[in-house]
């Protein structure tokens, strides 16, 4: 980390840091999503929301969601950034993707936190 | 890039012949695109769920359904092959795993890797559901 704060941008590892970050917080959230999966496949209404009621669940979801989305986001822009060669239309789509991004990351904690209510 | 026509380009992609590194960092990028799509559908499901149980039984329908099983199936396959590609990438960040027999073998681990974690997940989330 010799080059923190270094830069005219100041910033310019974040976008490679928080991507490192957030991969490694999702190693273990994606295999408690792989456990949970099987239990919210079948179940009914009431058994999902017995799931949700107990504080793991909703607190694990909060978190994937939140880092899933965030990684989802730096990966998606770099492919856009790597393919799109046009300013404007590149432009347009990282700023869409950021949109979109939070608009989810909204959705979901709603979501989960209604369902742990 | 209509403004700068007469700059050098590398070689077309086409010109190479496929290896396992170049294939495999390829993979790891388009089976990241599908699994911004997992995420998407993921949150759609929560707020089916959060809408009420008319909503989450439709969404439990499309899930339960050979297209929902289908998509859980490469679904499952992205998520295991990108997990444990994004380790052996985690693993280069920290300088370690650039010789090239080295990145030979972690690549077919990775792939025997993704083949074994996918069944063993498939057989015991199925026997969790009491479909086998």
């Amino acid at each position: 980390m010799n080059n923190r704060k270094l830069g005219p941008s100041k910033t310019g590892t974040s976008h490679w840091w928080h991507q490192r970050l957030t991969a490694i917080a999702l190693i273990p959230l994606v295999l408690f999503l792989v456990g949970l999966l099987p239990n919210m496949a079948g179940a009914t209404y009431r058994e999902f929301t017995a799931l949700m009621q107990i504080p793991i669940t909703p607190v694990v979801l909060l978190l994937l969601v939140c880092a899933g989305l965030y990684h989802m986001k730096l990966g998606l822009q770099v492919v856009i950034e790597d393919y799109i060669h046009n300013e404007c239309v590149k432009m347009a789509l990282v700023v869409s993707l950021t949109l979109f991004t939070f608009f989810l990351a909204a959705a979901g904690i709603v979501s989960i936190i209604m369902l742990a209510a | 890039m209509a403004e700068t026509p007469n700059r050098p380009l590398s070689p077309h992609l086409q010109i190479y012949k496929p290896q396992i590194t170049s294939v495999l960092s390829i993979t790891h990028r388009a089976t990241g695109v599908v699994l911004s799509l997992g995420v998407v559908l993921l949150v759609a499901w929560l707020m089916a769920a959060a809408a009420g149980p008319q909503y989450y039984e439709a969404a439990q329908a499309c899930a339960g359904s050979w297209v929902g099983y289908l998509f859980l199936f490469g679904f499952s396959v992205c998520l295991f092959y990108h997990l444990l590609n994004g380790i052996r990438h985690l693993f280069w960040d920290a300088g370690h795993g650039f010789e090239l027999e080295t990145v030979t073998r972690t690549g077919l681990a990775v792939l025997v890797g993704t083949v074994l974690l996918t069944v063993i997940a498939w057989v015991l989330g199925l026997t969790v559901m009491g479909k086998l």
